[in-house]
C-alpha cells in the first residue's frame, strides 16, 4: 500500500527494486539537504540544525563518511542507542560539545545492558536533534540507523514512539561535556523528562542523553523507519527545485496545502521553559480574503482556517518560505513573512489511542478532537515515510 | 582635545571656533561629503565618484565640499567617516594581519574547530595558528573548567614573531569576560606589546562561532585600520583641518578614532545605517520607513526610535559568517536608471551612464527616470521629453516599479498599521505620490546626501549584554544594571555622559530552562562630547 512512498522503481534491467536513496553513506555534501529536511519535519520546533550540521561536517572530514543502515543490516540482538541533546538552544550555540558525549553514553549503555551498541539513532528527526548523533557515530565508527522515535519534533522526552510500544525509558543516561555521567535507573513517562531536564540544567543548560535503549529487533517494531532518508529526500526536493521549491516539498511529502499567505501578527509569550503563542496569517494570491491562525507551543500545534480547525498535532504543520521552500522555525516567525502553510500527515502510530494520549491536541492543553488531516484537507496523501513495523522483513 | 591644540598653536589670535562638522559616506557608486554647522544646518554638500582605492575618492569629496565658499575650513572640528576600507580588505584579502586564533573552550566547545567554514584562501592569509585550550564560562557565569594559563602561554610563545595579532574567544564571554581577560594578559606578556589582542566579549552577541569569526576578522583588520586612520588624519591635516576623526559603525553610531583602530570590524556596513539616520535627521522623525532610491537599486529599512532596525539574520562577510548587527534592509532592483522593457523591469540599470543613455538625455534606452518624467512625477531632468511611442511601455514600467516598492515596503513593516515613509536618494523622484501602507511620504531637502548627513549627525553608542535568570533578581533591576553598563560603554567611546540614553532593549527568552530567564541586550547612545 505504500509502494510509492517506499520508492519502488525499475532498474535498467526492468526489475523492480526497493530503494530509499543510494549510496547508503552520508557525505559532507548531503548534510545541508538533510538539515533542510529535518527543519521541514520539525513542525517549527527542534531548533535550527546549523551547529549540528557543522559538527557532522567536521567529524566526517576527520573520520570519513558516515554509514546509514537499515534494520536488516544489523544483528537483531544488537543494541540501538536512541540519543540526542536536551536543553536550551541558546546554550547549544555557545557550548558546542566535547565530541565525546556519544562515546560516554555508549560506554554507560553497554555497561547497563551488557551488550554492544551496533548503531545510534536520533531520538527526534525534527530540527537539530535529527543530526546531533551523526558526529558521535562518525567518531566511533558506528552507523546511524535510518529511523527515529518521532517522525517529527516534540518538546518532551516521553513523546516518543518507543513509549507507545512499552519500551521503558530507563535506564537512561545523561552526560555532559566534562565527562560527568548520570544514570537514571528507572524512570517512567514524564519522569524521564523531568529528571533529565533537571540534570541538563545542573550541568549548564545542555546535556546529551540516551533513553529507551532497545535491541534492533525491538526497534524494528517501535520506531519510525526511514526518516533520515525522508529528511534527505525533502531537502533534495528543496535544493534541486528549479522553479517552485514549495511545490517540490508538497510533491515529495504528499502534504496538504493549507494556505499561501503573509504573517500579519505573531504573539508569543514565555513561561515554564516553553514558548507559547499565536500566529495570524492573511491569505494572499488565490487565498486572499482568508485568515489562518496557528497555535504555537515550541512547535506549530493547531491550524485554523477562518475559524475552522484544519490540522492539529500530531500531524506536522510546517510553514515554508514562499520563495526558498525552507521551513520557518517558530522562533524566527515574524510579521511580513510570505509563506505557505502545509501539513504532512504524521507517522500512523501517533494516531493510535495511546499515540493521541501521549501527543495529541489534549496532551498540549487543546480541548479538540483529533481528526486526521486527510479528512480535513482534500488532496493530502499519506505519511511519506514508513510506519512502525513496516520495515519487518 | 582639538581645541586645546588650536589654542596653544594660536596664542596670539582670537580663540578659534571649531563648530563645523564634516560628514563623509563612501558608497558603491558615489562618495558624498557634507558640512554642517553647530545647529546641524547644512552649509555645503558634494558628490564625487567612489575611487577604487577609496581614500583618493574621500580626499576628492573633502576637497569638493571645502571648496564651497560657505565653509571656513579652520572651523571644522570633527570629521565623521563611513568607509568601505575594511570590507574591501576582507573581500580582496589585502593588507590583512596574520592572526593567532585561541579558543578558551575545552572541553565544552571542541566539536566545531575555529575557521571550519572559512574559505581556504582567507584561512591561508589570516591564520597564524589555531588552538583550543581548557576554559570557558557557563550561562550563569560560573566557570565550566578553570582556564589553562600554561596552555595559553605555550601557544602564545610558539607564535612569537609569526603573528601580528591574537584573537581570543571564550565560551559565554558575553556573560563574563574573565577568562578572555586573563588569557589576554598571559598572551600579551608572552608575545610582547607589538602584538595586538582582539577579544570576543568586546564584539558582543551570543553564538560562539560567529563571535569568534568577527574577533578573528577584527584582528586581521587592525593593520588596515591603523594605516587608514593614519593616512586620513595626515591628509586632513594637509588640508588645514584641525579635527578629531570619528568612524561610522554598522548600527548607525560613531566611534572615536582610538576606538576604531581597535575595532575596525565594526565599521563594516555603515552605509545603510547612515542613510536611515540621515533620513531621520532631515525629517525630524524617530520612527518610519526609509526608502533610499539610488541609480540601480532601492534599499528599504525601518527607523525605530531614531535608529535603524537590526536584522536577526547572520551576516556573511567575504564568505565568513559573523555576528554583525546590520540594519534590516530589503533591496530591490528599482532605481532611477533601471531599464524599462516590454513586459520586464530591469533588473539592469544604465547606472552612471544615465546622462548619455536615458531618453530624457537624448539617448535610446527607456529608464524609470524617463517613466517618472512622462508621468509628471518630476520635471527638469534632461533636455528632451520621452516621445508618445514609448508612453505605454513607460506607464507599464512605472506601474511595475510601484508594485515592487509597495511589496518591499510591506515586507519590512512590523505591523499592519500604516507608517510614515521617508524618501531619500537621487532616484527617489520615481516614487509615486501615495504608496499603499504609507500614511504619508516625506521628501526632505538634501535627501541626495542623506547618508553623509547621517554620518555627520550620528551619536556615539555602547552596548552590554547578559544572560539573566529572574529568580536571582527582578526583571527591572536586571535591565537597569545592564543599561548602566551600556551607558558606561558609550561614554568610554566618546559620548557626552550628561546626554547618554538607552536606545534599544532587546530581550530573548531562554526556553527549556526551569526558571524563567532571558538574554538581555541594551544599547545606549549619546551625542559626542564637544567642548
Amino acid at each position: 500500500m505504500h509502494a510509492h512512498q517506499h520508492g519502488l522503481r525499475l532498474d535498467s534491467q526492468g526489475c523492480l527494486v526497493y530503494h530509499r536513496w543510494v549510496p547508503r553513506t552520508i557525505l559532507p555534501e548531503d548534510l545541508p539537504d538533510i538539515a533542510r529536511g529535518c527543519s521541514v519535519l520539525g513542525a517549527g520546533g527542534g531548533g535550527e540544525a546549523y551547529t549540528a550540521t557543522l559538527k557532522a561536517l567536521q567529524a566526517i572530514e576527520d573520520h570519513g563518511p558516515l554509514r546509514l543502515v537499515d534494520f536488516d543490516e544489523l544483528p537483531g540482538d544488537g543494541i540501538v542507542m536512541s540519543c540526542g541533546l536536551l536543553g536550551a538552544p541558546t546554550v547549544t550555540i555557545e557550548k558546542l560539545g566535547s565530541g565525546h558525549e556519544g562515546l560516554h553514553l555508549r560506554e554507560e549503555v553497554e555497561r547497563l545492558f551488557g551488550s554492544e551498541v551496533v548503531a545510534l539513532m536520533c531520538a527526534e528527526i525534527g530540527g537539530s536533534n535529527g543530526m546531533e548523533p551523526f558526529a558521535w557515530a562518525s567518531r566511533m565508527g558506528l552507523p546511524v540507523l535510518d529511523a527515529d522515535g518521532m517522525g517529527r519534533a516534540f518538546p518532551e522526552v516521553q513523546m516518543i514512539t518507543m513509549e507507545l510500544a512499552g519500551i521503558p525509558a530507563g535506564p537512561a543516561v545523561v552526560v555532559d561535556e566534562r565527562g560527568h555521567r548520570v544514570v537514571i535507573r528507572e524512570a517512567h513517562g514524564k519522569w524521564a523528562e523531568r529528571l533529565e531536564r533537571a540534570i541538563a540544567i545542573a550541568v549548564g543548560g545542555i546535556a546529551a542523553s540516551a533513553e529507551y535503549t532497545m535491541t534492533v529487533e525491538q526497534a524494528r517494531h517501535s520506531t519510525v523507519p526511514g526518516t533520515v532518508s525522508l529528511a534527505r529526500r525533502i531537502g533534495l526536493a528543496i535544493s534541486r527545485a528549479e522553479s517552485d521549491p514549495v511545490a517540490a516539498v508538497i510533491e515529495t511529502t504528499g502534504a496538504g496545502r493549507l494556505m499561501r499567505g503573509k504573517v500579519v501578527d505573531v504573539e508569543q509569550h514565555f513561561g515554564d521553559g516553553f514558548v507559547r503563542g499565536l500566529a495570524t496569517i492573511e491569505g494572499t494570491g488565490a487565498d486572499a480574503g482568508r485568515t489562518m491562525t496557528i497555535d504555537i507551543q515550541n512547535e506549530y500545534l493547531v491550524a485554523r482556517l477562518d475559524g475552522a480547525v484544519k490540522a492539529t498535532v500530531p500531524d506536522i504543520i510546517t510553514l515554508l518560505d514562499e520563495q526558498t521552500g525552507e521551513a520557518i522555525h517558530t522562533e524566527r516567525l515574524k510579521y511580513g513573512q510570505r509563506l505557505v502553510v502545509i501539513v504532512i500527515p504524521c507517522a500512523p502510530v501517533w494516531r493510535s489511542e495511546i499515540g493521541l494520549q501521549t501527543a495529541g491536541p489534549k496532551a498540549f492543553g487543546h480541548d479538540l478532537p483529533y481528526v486526521p488531516v486527510e479528512e480535513l484537507v482534500p488532496g493530502t496523501g499519506a505519511w511519506p515515510g514508513l510506519d512502525v513495523g513496516d520495515a519487518s522483513p | 582635545m582639538s581645541e586645546l591644540s588650536a589654542a596653544s598653536a594660536g596664542a596670539m589670535a582670537a580663540p578659534r571656533r571649531l563648530d563645523l562638522r564634516l560628514g563623509i559616506d563612501v558608497g558603491g557608486t558615489n562618495t558624498d561629503a557634507v558640512v554642517l554647522d553647530r545647529s546641524d544646518a547644512l552649509l555645503a554638500k558634494a558628490k564625487v565618484t567612489t575611487s577604487a582605492d577609496v581614500s583618493s575618492g574621500i580626499e576628492a569629496a573633502v576637497d569638493a565640499v571645502l571648496a564651497d565658499g560657505a565653509v571656513d575650513r579652520a572651523r571644522v572640528g570633527h570629521v565623521m567617516l563611513g568607509t568601505t576600507h575594511a570590507t574591501n580588505a576582507i573581500l580582496e584579502r589585502r593588507s590583512l594581519h596574520r592572526v593567532g586564533i585561541l579558543r578558551l573552550g575545552a572541553p565544552a566547545a571542541l566539536t566545531i574547530r575555529p575557521l571550519l567554514t572559512w574559505p581556504q584562501d582567507l584561512v591561508e592569509v589570516v591564520s597564524g595558528g589555531v588552538a583550543t585550550v581548557a576554559g570557558g564560562i557557563e550561562l550563569d557565569g560560573r566557570e565550566i573548567v578553570p582556564l589553562d594559563t600554561d596552555a595559553v602561554r605555550a601557544f602564545a610563545t610558539s607564535l612569537q614573531g609569526a603573528i601580528d595579532a591574537i584573537a581570543i574567544t571564550s565560551v559565554f564571554a558575553p556573560v563574563s569576560p574573565r577568562h578572555e581577560l586573563a588569557a589576554a594578559e598571559v598572551a600579551q606578556e608572552a608575545l610582547g606589546e607589538g602584538v595586538h589582542v582582539s577579544m570576543s566579549h568586546e564584539l558582543g552577541a551570543l553564538g560562539i562561532l560567529e563571535r569568534e569569526n568577527s574577533t578573528v576578522l577584527n584582528g586581521a583588520l587592525l593593520g588596515v585600520a591603523r594605516d587608514v586612520a593614519g593616512s586620513l588624519a595626515e591628509s586632513l591635516a594637509r588640508r588645514g583641518l584641525d579635527a578629531a576623526l570619528y568612524f561610522a559603525q554598522n548600527d548607525g553610531t560613531l566611534m572615536a578614532l582610538e576606538h576604531a583602530v581597535r575595532f575596525p570590524v565594526l565599521t563594516i556596513g555603515s552605509g545603510p545605517a547612515n542613510s536611515i539616520r540621515g533620513a531621520a535627521y532631515l525629517t525630524g522623525r524617530e520612527d518610519g520607513i526609509v526608502v533610499d532610491v539610488g541609480g540601480t537599486s532601492t534599499d528599504i529599512g525601518v527607523l525605530v526610535n531614531g535608529f535603524p532596525r537590526e536584522s536577526s539574520q547572520a551576516v556573511e562577510i567575504g564568505g565568513v559568517r559573523t555576528n554583525f548587527r546590520m540594519p534590516d534592509i530589503v533591496s530591490i532592483a528599482v532605481g532611477g536608471g533601471t531599464i524599462v522593457r516590454r513586459g520586464a523591469l530591469g533588473p539592469d540599470s544604465v547606472a552612471w551612464r544615465i546622462r548619455e543613455e536615458a531618453l530624457a538625455f537624448g539617448g535610446s534606452t527607456p529608464t524609470l527616470t524617463d517613466a517618472a518624467l512622462a508621468a509628471g512625477r518630476t520635471a527638469g531632468i534632461g533636455s528632451s521629453t520621452p516621445g508618445a511611442v514609448h508612453a505605454e511601455l513607460l506607464r507599464e514600467g512605472l506601474a511595475a516599479a510601484d508594485l515592487a516598492v509597495a511589496d518591499a515596503i510591506d515586507r519590512v513593516k512590523t505591523s499592519r498599521a500604516e507608517a510614515p515613509l521617508i524618501a531619500v536618494g537621487g532616484g527617489s523622484v520615481v516614487l509615486p505620490e501615495t504608496i499603499p501602507g504609507a500614511s504619508e511620504i516625506m521628501r526632505p531637502d538634501h535627501h541626495d546626501v542623506a547618508n553623509a548627513i547621517g554620518a555627520a549627525i550620528a551619536k556615539v553608542s555602547g552596548s552590554a549584554e547578559e544572560v539573566v535568570t529572574f529568580q536571582q533578581r527582578g526583571h527591572a533591576e536586571a535591565v537597569q544594571e545592564i543599561s548602566a553598563r551600556a551607558g558606561a560603554a558609550a561614554v568610554a567611546a566618546g559620548a557626552d555622559p550628561e546626554r547618554v540614553e538607552v536606545v534599544d532593549v532587546e530581550e530573548t527568552p531562554i526556553t527549556y530552562l526551569m526558571e524563567p530567564g532571558a538574554r538581555i541586550r541594551v544599547k545606549a547612545a549619546g551625542p559626542l562630547v564637544t567642548s
